[in-house]
C-alpha cells in the first residue's frame, strides 16, 4: 500500500494547536484588516452599470481606448485587458438620468469607428441599479441561509460543541476567502458567492468526516483524554483529508488553467477556500471543541446508537 | 456470502448507466444548419407550404436534408452551413410577410434515439450567444394612470347622477371625493358601493370636512397587477415572433417582471427598439360608401384612408377617430348567450359618453378596430433617436347593434382563440404600464463556442488528472474508482439531457468539474477506511465489507451538506448560478450512485466470494 503519509503510533496533533490557531487568527485579522482598508471589489451583478467586452483585431492601446472614450463623453471609464491583448474590457458606472439601456452598443459603435474597424462585441451586460442592490441581497442572503441551514443541520446531527466549532471553521473559510478577493482586489461576483458557497459545502463535508470520527472514537475508546482521542481520529482521517483535498484541487487546477477567464475568480475562490478549508477541518473545528470543553461523557450517556446499526447493511 | 450481489442487483445498477449513456449519445451528433418557417399572427403554416419550399430550393439548387414539420415548427435542415443566409433570404421573399424565416440549428439526433426522447442538452445563453434581458413592468406608472382613470369616472359619474361634490383627488394611494352635505354624501356612497365592486368605499370625514376615501380592493390591486404582466408579455410575444428567432423565451419572473431571451441574436439594439415599441388602438367607422376595390387602385374618397386586415384584404376608414385605445379599461373573452365567442370591453367615462355620442346616430354601421403599433425603423434622426414607423392593422370589424354606453360587447367572432386575441390586443391599445430594460446580458457567439470549448477541456482536464492519479494510490481499486468516475460523467449529462427544464451554462460545467473531483471523494473515504480495517487485522473479504458500512454514514452526511447548499444556491440564485445548482444537485446524486453502488458491482464481481491474501488497494 502506497500512503502519503504513514504515521507510527498517533500524531500529537493537539500539541501543535497554539502554532495553527495562531495562523489562523492571524489569517483572520489580516483579512479583517484587508477587508476594512481595502474593501471589496464588488463585480457589475452587484453595483450595477456596464460591462463591455470587445475583441479588436490586434493588440489594443488601452491608452488610446480611454482617450477616445473620454471625447465620447465617457470619463469615467475603466479599460483593461481581459485574458490577451487583443481583448478589453471596458467598464462603466451607472449613470444617473440617462438612457443606460443603450450605452453597451454605443460604446461598440465608437470602438468600430473610431479605432478598429473590425472590432468584435463579445459580451455586453447591463445591469441596472436597483436589480444590482436585490442580487447583493439575495447573495448575502444566500450565504446566510446555508450557513443556518448547515448549523441546524450539524447542531441535530451532533454534539452543540462540535456544531460551533464546525461552523466557526466555516465562517473562518469564507472570511479568509473574502480576505484575498480583498487583497488581490479581485473582482466579486455572483459566481464568486455560488463557489463561496461551495467552499462552505465542502469544508463541511471535511469537518463532518473528522466530526464523525471524534464521535465514534470517544465511544469506542475506553482510555485516553478528549485530547488523545481527538488526535488519534485526526490521525486515522489524516490520510483521507489529504487526498480528498488533492483530489478536488487538481480538478480545481484544471478549471483554473483550462476553464477561461469567465470563471477565472470562480475557480480562485475555490482553490483558496479548499486549502483553507482543509486546515480548518483539522485545526479550527476540533480545537474549538476542545476548548469548549469537549469529553467523553458528552457522547456516552445518551445511548444514541449509530444510524441504522441496527439493519442489514444496504450493500 | 460476504461481497456478493444478487444477480438483479447488477443488472439494475448496468442498466441505469447504460441508459444514462443512451440519453447522453445525442451530444455527440451535433446540430445541422436549418432555416425555421413559422407564421405571423392570425397566420398559420400549411402543408402545401412544404412544397413550396421544396420548389424554391430545387429551383435555386440548394441541397438540403428535408423539409417537415418538427415540433409544429416548419424546419429546412441543409446540408452546408454558407446556404443558411441565402436560404433565409431567398424563403422570406418568395413566401411573403404572412411568414418569418429565422435561422435555427437543429439538433441531429438519429431517429432511433429520438424515438426514445433523447435529444442533446439544452445550452444556456452564455454558451450559445444571444441576449437576455430582464424588463421590469413600471407598477407605479401603471397604478398612477389606473387612479387617474378613477378621478375621472367619479367626476363624471357623480355629475351624471346629478350628485354635489367639492372635489376629487388622487391622495397617496386613495382617491378622496369631498362633499358639501351630509345628504350628497350618503347618496355617493350608495351609488358608488352599488356600482363599483372593485372599490373599497370607506367614510372618512373629519371635524367639518366631510369626504369618502376610495381604495382599490387588495384584489382588484392583485388583479390590476396581473393583468399588465399578462399584457406585457403578450405584446413582448408578439413582438418577439417578428424578430425571427429560434427558441425564444418570454415568461413572468416574480411579481412585475418579465424574462426575455433570444438565443443567437447579435443586434441588440435593433431587438430593444422592437421590443420597447408602443402600441395604440383607434376604433373607427368604416366608410361604407367608398369600395375597397377602387382604394387599392388609389382611389380612397376624402376623409378616408386605406388600411388592411391581418390576412391582407383591404378596408377603408374614415379619419375621424371614435375613440381611442386608452379609454379601454378592461377587455375580456367569453361566450355569449348561444355559446358564440365574443369580447366584452369596458370604457372608462368619458370613453362611455363619446361612446355613446357617437352610437347614437350609427346603430347598424360597421366599425373597425385599428391597431397601431410604432416600430423602429432602425435609423436614426439627426438627434439620435430612433425613427418610428407607423405599422396599422384592423383587427376587427363589427357592426353596432345599439347605442353603446360604458360597457359593450363585439360579437361573431371566429374562435374563441381569435376572442382571446383580439381581448389582448384591445388591453393592448390601453397599455397600462410601461416597461424598462433592468438587466441586460448579451454574450457574442465568438466567446459563446469559445466557452464550450473552455469548459469542455476544463472538464477533461480534471477528468484525466484523476483517472491518472488513483490508481497510482489505490492500484487496483483506483481502476473501478475510475470506471465509476467515467460512468459517473455519462450518467450526469444524460440525465441532464433527459431532464427538460435542464440547460447547461458555463458555471454549470464548472459544476460538472467540481462534482467530478467530489464523486472521487466517496472512493477516497471507502478505500482509506478499507485501508483501516485491513490494518486493523481483518481478512481482506472483511475489509472490504466493513469499509463499504462504516464509511456509508460518513458520506451520506457530506454529500447532505453539499446537497443543502446546492438547493439553496438552486432556490436564490438566477440564470447562470441556477445551472451551477442543478448540475450540483445531479452530480451528488449520480456520484453516490456511481462512487457507493456502482464501484461495488465491479468490486463484488473480481474480488467478491474468492479466497484471497491481499488487496492491491
Amino acid at each position: 500500500m502506497f500512503y502519503i503519509f504513514r504515521p507510527k503510533g498517533v500524531v500529537p496533533f493537539m500539541a501543535h494547536r497554539k502554532l495553527f490557531i495562531g495562523l489562523s487568527v492571524v489569517l483572520m485579522l489580516a483579512s479583517i484588516a484587508t477587508l476594512a482598508i481595502n474593501k471589496i471589489n464588488w463585480g457589475l451583478d452587484f453595483t450595477g452599470g456596464t460591462v463591455i467586452e470587445a475583441e479588436f483585431s490586434q493588440p489594443a492601446d488601452l491608452n488610446q481606448v480611454r482617450e477616445v472614450m473620454t471625447e465620447e463623453g465617457f470619463p469615467d471609464i475603466v479599460a483593461q485587458y481581459f485574458g490577451s491583448q487583443r481583448q478589453v474590457m471596458l467598464r462603466l458606472m451607472p449613470r444617473e438620468g440617462v438612457e443606460t439601456t443603450h450605452i453597451g452598443d454605443q460604446v461598440i459603435e465608437i470602438l468600430q469607428e473610431q479605432i478598429d474597424p473590425q472590432v468584435e462585441m463579445r459580451r455586453i451586460e447591463f445591469v441596472g441599479p436597483a436589480v444590482g442592490q436585490e442580487l447583493a441581497e439575495q447573495g448575502g442572503l444566500a450565504i446566510i441561509a446555508a450557513l443556518g441551514c448547515i448549523l441546524l443541520y450539524v447542531a441535530l446531527r451532533f454534539e452543540w460543541r462540535m456544531a460551533v466549532g464546525a461552523v466557526l471553521a466555516l465562517a473562518h473559510d469564507v472570511i479568509a476567502t473574502l480576505g484575498l478577493f480583498s487583497l488581490l482586489q479581485l473582482e466579486f461576483d455572483l459566481t464568486v458567492v455560488a463557489a463561496l458557497l461551495t467552499v462552505v459545502g465542502y469544508s463541511l463535508n471535511d469537518t463532518i468526516v473528522v466530526s464523525d470520527r471524534i464521535r465514534e472514537n470517544f465511544r469506542k475508546l475506553r482510555k485516553g483524554d478528549a485530547e488523545e482521542v481527538i488526535d488519534t481520529s485526526l490521525t486515522q482521517t489524516f490520510n483521507r483529508t489529504i487526498v480528498t483535498s488533492l483530489t478536488t484541487l487538481l480538478v480545481l487546477t484544471s478549471l483554473f488553467l483550462l476553464g477561461g477567464d469567465m470563471i477565472h475568480n470562480f475557480a480562485i475562490a475555490l482553490l483558496f477556500g479548499v486549502l483553507v478549508g482543509t486546515h480548518s477541518s483539522i485545526y479550527v473545528a476540533s480545537t474549538l471543541a476542545l476548548a469548549l470543553g469537549i469529553k467523553k461523557e458528552d457522547f456516552m450517556p445518551k445511548e444514541i446508537e449509530k444510524e441504522g446499526a441496527d439493519q442489514e447493511p444496504l450493500i | 456470502m460476504l461481497n456478493h450481489y444478487p444477480w438483479w442487483k447488477n443488472l439494475l445498477v448496468t442498466l441505469v448507466v447504460a441508459i444514462g449513456f443512451v440519453y447522453a449519445l445525442p451530444n455527440l451528433y451535433g446540430e445541422d444548419p436549418a432555416v425555421q418557417v413559422s407564421a405571423t399572427r392570425g397566420a398559420e403554416v400549411q402543408a402545401s407550404d412544404l412544397d413550396t419550399i421544396r420548389n424554391v430550393l430545387d429551383e435555386n439548387s440548394i441541397e438540403y436534408r428535408s423539409v417537415a414539420f418538427e415540433d409544429s415548427l416548419l424546419l429546412v435542415r441543409l446540408r452546408n452551413e454558407s446556404d443558411q443566409l441565402p436560404v433565409r433570404d431567398l424563403l422570406a421573399e418568395s413566401l411573403g410577410n404572412d411568414y418569418v424565416v429565422a435561422l435555427n440549428l437543429a439538433a441531429a439526433t438519429p431517429g432511433w434515439l429520438e424515438a426514445l426522447g433523447a435529444g442533446p442538452l439544452k445550452l444556456g445563453l452564455d454558451l450559445r450567444g444571444g441576449v437576455h434581458f430582464l424588463m421590469e413592468i413600471d407598477m407605479d406608472a401603471a397604478m398612477e394612470k389606473t387612479m387617474e382613470g378613477m378621478v375621472q369616472d367619479f367626476r363624471s359619474v357623480l355629475r351624471e347622477e346629478k350628485i354635489r361634490y367639492s372635489g376629487v383627488r388622487i391622495q397617496g394611494d386613495k382617491v378622496v371625493i369631498r362633499f358639501r352635505n351630509e345628504e350628497a354624501l350618503k347618496q355617493a356612497e350608495r351609488f358608488l358601493t352599488r356600482t363599483y365592486r372593485d372599490y373599497e368605499i370607506v367614510e372618512s370625514s373629519v371635524a367639518d370636512t366631510l369626504r369618502l376615501d376610495v381604495s382599490m380592493t387588495e384584489e382588484f390591486l392583485k388583479q390590476t397587477r396581473d393583468y399588465a404582466v399578462q399584457q406585457n408579455i403578450t405584446i413582448l410575444r408578439n413582438r418577439v415572433n417578428e424578430l425571427g428567432v429560434a427558441e425564444p423565451l418570454v415568461q413572468r419572473q416574480g411579481a412585475e417582471r418579465i424574462v426575455v431571451q433570444l438565443p443567437g441574436v447579435q443586434d441588440t439594439a435593433r431587438a430593444k427598439e422592437i421590443l420597447g415599441a408602443t402600441a395604440t388602438l383607434e376604433f373607427r367607422q368604416v366608410d361604407n360608401n367608398a369600395d375597397p376595390r377602387d382604394a387599392l387602385q388609389g382611389r380612397v374618397p376624402v376623409g378616408s384612408q386605406l388600411a388592411r386586415r391581418a390576412d391582407g384584404s383591404p378596408v377603408v376608414l374614415r379619419n375621424q377617430v371614435i375613440l381611442t385605445g386608452d379609454h379601454i379599461v378592461g377587455a375580456q373573452s367569453g361566450f355569449d348567450e348561444y355559446s358564440r365567442p365574443q369580447v366584452n370591453i369596458s370604457l372608462d367615462a368619458q370613453g362611455g359618453t363619446k361612446m355613446a355620442n357617437f352610437t347614437r346616430d350609427a346603430i347598424g354601421e360597421p366599425m373597425a378596430t385599428l391597431f397601431i403599433e410604432y416600430k423602429p425603423t432602425g435609423e436614426e434622426d439627426e438627434n439620435g433617436r430612433a425613427i418610428l414607423e407607423r405599422h396599422e392593422e384592423v383587427i376587427n370589424v363589427a357592426t353596432i347593434q345599439a347605442r353603446l354606453g360604458r360597457s359593450f360587447r363585439i360579437t361573431g367572432i371566429d374562435s374563441p382563440a381569435e376572442a382571446q386575441n383580439l381581448a389582448l390586443l384591445l388591453r393592448a391599445g390601453a397599455l397600462i404600464a410601461p416597461i424598462q430594460i433592468v438587466e441586460e446580458r448579451t454574450v457574442g457567439p465568438s466567446l459563446g463556442q469559445e466557452n464550450i470549448d473552455k469548459g469542455f477541456m476544463a472538464i477533461v482536464g480534471g477528468l484525466i488528472a484523476l483517472l491518472i492519479f488513483m490508481p497510482l494510490y489505490y492500484r487496483k481499486f483506483g481502476l473501478v474508482a475510475n470506471i465509476a468516475l467515467v460512468a459517473n460523467v455519462g450518467v450526469i449529462i444524460g440525465v441532464m439531457s433527459m431532464i427538460p427544464g435542464a440547460t447547461l451554462t458555463l458555471p454549470g460545467m464548472a459544476g460538472i468539474v467540481l462534482t467530478v473531483g467530489m464523486a472521487v471523494d466517496a472512493n477516497v473515504l471507502i478505500f482509506e477506511r478499507i485501508r483501516e480495517e485491513l490494518n486493523e487485522g481483518r481478512s481482506p473479504q472483511q475489509a472490504i465489507h466493513y469499509g463499504y458500512s462504516n464509511a456509508l454514514s460518513t458520506i451520506s452526511d457530506a454529500n447532505i451538506t453539499t446537497l443543502i447548499t446546492a438547493f439553496i444556491l438552486f432556490a436564490i440564485g438566477t440564470g447562470a448560478i441556477k445551472g451551477f445548482a442543478v448540475t450540483l444537485m445531479i452530480g451528488i446524486a449520480t456520484s453516490m450512485f456511481t462512487a457507493i453502488v456502482g464501484t461495488r458491482v465491479v468490486v463484488n464481481l473480481v474480488w467478491g466470494g474468492k479466497r484471497i491474501d491481499k488487496l492491491s488497494i
